[in-house]
């Protein structure tokens, strides 16, 4: 066991997140002993009582590897994510968010004023007769002047910011994944191994499907897509079989399936493979090639194609649910035709 | 100033500086009419030899399509649909061949579905469904071929540019968002 000197700087910063992650990572259990054993933790507003300026005060490069989890949303974030990225040696987009904007991404559906008239006027809830809404500068009676972190128009993930030497996807990183990473670090505080080349996910390479515990069959026909909340559904058959969306054929493994074994279908939150660049795009392409042909199918119109694949409510909600921000289209836009006219 | 150039080209008697200035200024004012940006997926069996025919037959297609050729209109991954548009592409044509004549027996089938399902996403994303088109042209179609080039191009200048050509591309936003 490595003596105090030899130990890590660790810092756990947070974006726009739910804070599932600092969680998770706690969720170590009695290895969180292994963590500490090789790691100082300096900065974890969670965990530890440290301030940012603690971390300003800092020499660039001081902290060995920063965590960082949650979207980057507001001049807060942003700021943190640079002021991390300079303090540290290698920087770890932590948690979906982080790697794809995750949940907070589906803002990209909308716009910064869209989102503050909603909640500061529009909800059933508000009671705001002076029309109150934060703004980022404003001066109180006695003249002093008050700021408030910016809220930006869209949300983007990490790596759109600053540059970021490892991703650990998943909603939130697994135990399992976490004690890789923890594997990982210790060796390399140990001199055992070196780190992995810059860029790794540390996940799998290969599709949740290729993982899925699940009996499959040789081909996948989908005759109608339910919700699931519609049926009781066999905790043996692959999904997609049973006409429930799985994102299983677009998802990155590596969660151990845990989702699937709990009987709920995989909702995407790994993010894409390597070799895609729209995870969306990858399971509409994947689900539609599963779709039932009958052998009418000459004799149907367009409009019944439309009627059939209508069936897949919220296609965006479903196919972008993490990773919204990280999809070719990024957002969404305006026009007439379009739905948010 | 003919000695600048070996061919004499620079000053020719018929195209004072003048009359290039001209053309400079109405080339300008070209620019700001709407010339839309139209890709065409075609499949290597039907549509393709379609629109070849349509050129060999000297039909009238308004310029403003580029046509890629795929094996089969079900290859088109909607990524590349996707990226089209994020490019700044003010339309998209997928074109295959008919239902019941596809090359691969059944490729046609999952693109339509492909298309229908894509067309209700970028819905959701704010764009006009009808910039996305699907139509199914034969080897033989010549006609249609260029018919629905040249709706699709009217069609487009009526909804205008794509409202994607104006969204900041990418990481440089976060730094004035």
């Amino acid at each position: 066991m490595p003596d105090k000197k030899e130990k890590i700087k660790l810092a756990i910063a947070r974006g726009a997140t739910c804070s599932g992650c600092d969680i998770a990572l706690l969720d170590l259990d009695e290895s969180i002993l292994d963590l500490v054993a090789v790691a100082d933790i300096v900065y974890a507003p969670t965990i530890v009582d440290a301030k940012d300026e603690d971390v300003e005060r800092m020499k660039d490069g001081e902290i060995t590897v920063c965590l960082y989890h949650g979207a980057v949303r507001d001049s807060d974030n942003e700021h943190l994510a640079k002021l991390m990225r300079q303090k540290s040696q290698i920087l770890i987009a932590y948690g979906s968010c982080a790697c794809f904007g995750g949940i907070p991404g589906l803002a990209n559906l909308t716009n910064r004023a869209a989102i503050l008239k909603t909640v500061y006027s529009e909800t059933a809830s508000t009671d705001n007769p002076q029309n109150t809404c934060p703004s980022p500068q404003c001066k109180d009676a006695q003249g002093h002047l008050l700021t408030l972190p910016e809220l930006f128009d869209e949300v983007f993930s990490l790596d759109d910011v600053v540059k970021v030497d490892y991703a650990i996807p998943a909603c939130p990183p697994t135990q399992e994944m976490n004690k890789k990473l923890l594997t990982v670090l210790a060796d390399f505080v140990a001199g055992k191994s070196p780190l992995p080349p810059k860029g790794t996910i540390i996940a799998s390479e290969k599709t949740l499907c290729d993982e899925c515990p699940r009996k499959k069959p040789d081909k996948i026909v989908v005759k109608h897509i339910s919700r699931v909340y519609e049926k009781e559904f066999d905790s043996e058959k692959c999904f997609l079989e049973q006409g429930l969306i799985c994102l299983g054929p677009a998802t990155r493994a590596g969660c151990d399936a845990q989702c699937i074994k709990a009987n709920m279908p995989c909702r995407g939150c790994m993010g894409p493979t390597a070799s895609v660049i729209d995870h969306g795009g990858s399971m509409l392409s994947a689900l539609t090639s599963i779709l039932e042909v009958s052998s009418g199918e000459p004799g149907l119109s367009e409009g019944d194609i439309e009627r059939l694949v209508n069936e897949v409510k919220d296609p965006l909600g479903t196919f972008y649910r993490f990773t919204l921000p990280k999809s070719l289209l990024r957002r969404a836009v305006k026009e007439k035709g379009g739905r948010n006219s | 100033m003919a000695w600048l150039c070996a061919s004499g080209a620079v000053c020719l008697c018929a195209r004072t500086g003048s009359h290039c200035c001209v053309e400079t200024e109405e080339e300008r004012t070209m620019e700001q009419v709407f010339k839309p940006k139209i890709i065409v997926f075609c499949c290597n069996w039907c549509s393709y030899a379609g629109a070849d025919l349509a050129g060999i037959s000297r039909y009238q297609i308004k310029p403003y399509f580029r046509v890629i050729r795929t094996l089969c209109s079900a290859r088109v991954d909607p990524e590349w649909i996707m990226e089209a548009f994020r490019l700044g592409a003010d339309g998209v044509m997928v074109a295959g061949c008919h239902p019941g004549d596809c090359h691969y027996i059944g490729g046609n089938y999952r693109t339509r579905r492909r298309i229908a399902l894509l067309r209700s996403l970028l819905t959701q994303f704010g764009l006009d469904p009808k910039r996305l088109h699907l139509e199914w042209i034969s080897a033989g179609e010549a006609e249609k071929f260029a018919q629905t080039i040249n709706n699709f191009v009217d069609r487009i200048i009526e909804l205008g540019p794509s409202p994607y050509r104006e969204t900041p591309s990418n990481k440089e936003a976060a730094h004035h968002a």
